[in-house]
């Protein structure tokens, strides 16, 4: 049985529209921007709706872009009518759960100390807290690969840095109010730095450049100095190939729509 | 060694581009791709390439290119003043046509005369897709000449320049100051009518930052209805989307903008006035008036069937001058070019 979600269309120029299901952050909502999405993406897959060129998902809608030249909004929001009436949450794919390595130590983890103070415990609390919650990825954005992942434990919620850093490095495990993240590549930032993952999130010689999917659960595990550099070495290698940390429930959403 | 495009300057700033990256905002790369595909488009049919090949997409003139270990075709689009450097010295060249530069000949955009973007096309330009675009995608490393914009000492293979006629665009393309449509949404409601009247009412002004990523208009600041706040919840954006920070004046976002943002967005600019507004320089004004989506699909539609005419408008000409096509339509000239025969239709 599908309960069609409540939703409303909003304009986005003549190339796209946005179909929001809410305005907050929240898993329920998340999942029924990917069931759209992957119901979507199973009609294209059909021959169905000529003309899309992407969609987009994000924490609470869906963003359809498409060729004004090949179809129109009208023609599309009357289809997708039909396809939300069908898009069953329950039947969404299984997502991936990964638990991908960090090393919370040092100069690696260079805000860990502070915000152990700030919520008034050790730095191992601080870890354990982190590492034991297993986070959905909800969207990717800001940068290619970076992967908006929640919600936090409470007591680990914290707002910006009130002076975001210059240079952030490719890597860094990082929280802001209810979300973590892992920065794909050097960039300035805002976040607290918790520590630092390994593993490349994105390259673009991969058929799949994002190694992160919206709708994927990622958990971490905490790995020491030593190891970190290990596992680099062997990463950059291609010794190891990071899907060792992925457990595959289905196949997610093709990525490369065209 | 085959023949190459060398970059002498690349003057304000010049990179690779196609018509874009899709498929791919969903892992949060942006489309990139020229801000003005219709400059592109008539670039590469004068250059004898594809409708979508990369092009050298030039900002603010002062780039210079020179031919190397061979002949090579270059075409400009824009509103440019042109040199061309050989044996004999400087001479004026005219845009919107194609040239072929001798080995050691160089070309240089003195400046642009309107606008600020003119576009390069080097016929068999050989640059390989990443992600499916030729498009420089600088923050990523992504596309184009190593993933980055344009240096001196850069040089770009290119197909040597056979025999063929030059081909020239009898009407140069003009953009108008006329206001910028745009399509309410996605969060117009998170301004109030007052605020909404003052934006679309008043004259900005296009400030200093405005580059690939967007570009930022200064004026009256427009304030947030304090209900709904100042920020939203990320959602997706597209280029055109003009979100409104907190300080109230508008940011257009362009090719290279991230693919979500947190700002409501109290409006999109139609495609088709994109490259008009990308044209517009510094200090230059908008203004912007509100149109309906479908009336928008319509107008990006004219303008594609506009587009195609402007392009089998494109004649070929010999170096001195002469009108070929005119010659071949005439029948003074036996053998009229396939190519062209659209231009019968004219």
């Amino acid at each position: 049985m599908s309960v069609r979600p409540h939703h409303c269309t909003l304009d986005l120029g003549d190339t796209a529209f946005t179909i929001e299901f809410g305005d907050r952050i929240d898993p329920v909502l998340q999942n029924q921007v990917r069931a759209l999405d992957l119901a979507i993406d199973t009609a294209r897959q059909r021959g169905e709706l000529e003309g899309i060129i992407e969609t987009v998902p994000t924490f609470r809608s869906l963003t359809v872009i498409y060729d004004p030249l090949v179809t129109s909004r009208k023609a599309l929001t009357a289809r997708i009518a039909h396809i939300l009436d069908e898009a069953d949450e329950a039947a969404t794919a299984e997502p991936r759960h990964w638990r991908l390595p960090a090393c919370y130590e040092g100069d690696a983890a260079p805000d860990l100390e502070d915000v152990a103070r700030r919520i008034d415990a050790d730095t191992a609390t601080v870890v354990q807290l982190h590492a034991g919650t297993e986070y959905v990825v909800y969207m990717l954005g800001f940068l290619p690969g970076f992967p908006f992942m929640g919600d936090l434990p409470e007591r680990l919620r914290l707002p910006r840095r009130t002076e975001p850093r210059v240079r952030v490095p490719a890597g860094s495990v990082a929280i802001a109010t209810g979300l973590t993240a892992i920065y794909p590549w050097e960039s300035p930032g805002g976040w607290h730095l918790l520590g630092r993952c390994p593993v490349r999130l994105f390259d673009p010689t991969r058929s799949d450049p994002a190694l992160l999917q919206p709708g994927d659960r990622v958990g971490f595990f905490p790995v020491g100095r030593d190891e970190y550099d290990a596992l680099a070495t062997e990463l950059e290698s291609g010794r190891i190939d990071p899907h060792r940390w992925c457990d595959v429930g289905a196949a997610s959403i093709g990525q490369a729509q065209s | 060694m085959s023949a190459a495009l060398a970059i002498v300057s690349a003057g304000a700033y010049a990179s690779v581009q196609d018509k874009g990256r899709f498929g791919f905002r969903r892992i949060g790369v942006p489309c990139s791709g020229t801000l003005d595909p219709n400059l592109l488009a008539i670039a590469n049919a004068l250059a004898g390439n594809p409708a979508g090949h990369p092009a050298i997409e030039c900002f603010d003139g002062g780039q210079q290119f020179e031919a190397e270990h061979g002949a090579v075709r270059v075409a400009i689009a824009g509103e440019v003043r042109l040199e061309i450097t050989g044996p004999d010295g400087p001479r004026a060249a005219a845009a919107w046509r194609s040239h072929v530069l001798e080995p050691g000949d160089t070309l240089r955009i003195i400046r642009m005369e309107r606008g600020r973007i003119a576009l390069v096309a080097v016929s068999g330009l050989a640059i390989p897709d990443q992600m499916n675009s030729a498009s420089t995608y600088v923050r990523a490393g992504l596309g184009g000449w190593q993933g980055r914009a344009l240096r001196p000492g850069d040089r770009l293979p290119a197909a040597a320049a056979d025999a063929a006629p030059a081909r020239s665009l009898p009407q140069p393309l003009q953009y108008d100051n006329d206001p910028i449509r745009l399509v309410l949404g996605p969060q117009h409601t998170h301004f109030d009518a007052a605020a909404r009247e003052t934006f679309l009412g008043q004259t900005y002004t296009v400030s200093a930052a405005a580059d690939r990523m967007g570009m930022r208009l200064e004026g009256e600041p427009i304030r947030h209805d304090p209900e709904r706040g100042q920020e939203i919840v990320s959602d997706a954006i597209v280029p055109g989307a003009i979100q409104v920070p907190g300080n109230g004046l508008p940011i257009v976002l362009l090719a290279d903008a991230q693919t979500a943002g947190g700002y409501p967005k109290i409006a999109t600019v139609i495609t088709v006035d994109l490259p008009r507004l990308a044209a517009r320089r510094p200090g230059d004004q908008v203004r912007f008036v509100a149109i309906g989506a479908s009336d928008a699909e319509a107008v990006a539609r004219r303008q594609a069937d506009t587009l195609a005419r402007t392009v089998e408008s494109i004649r070929l000409i010999a170096s001195e001058g002469v009108d070929l096509t005119a010659l071949y339509q005439n029948n003074l000239v036996g053998g009229v070019v396939d190519a062209l025969r659209s231009d019968h239709d004219a």
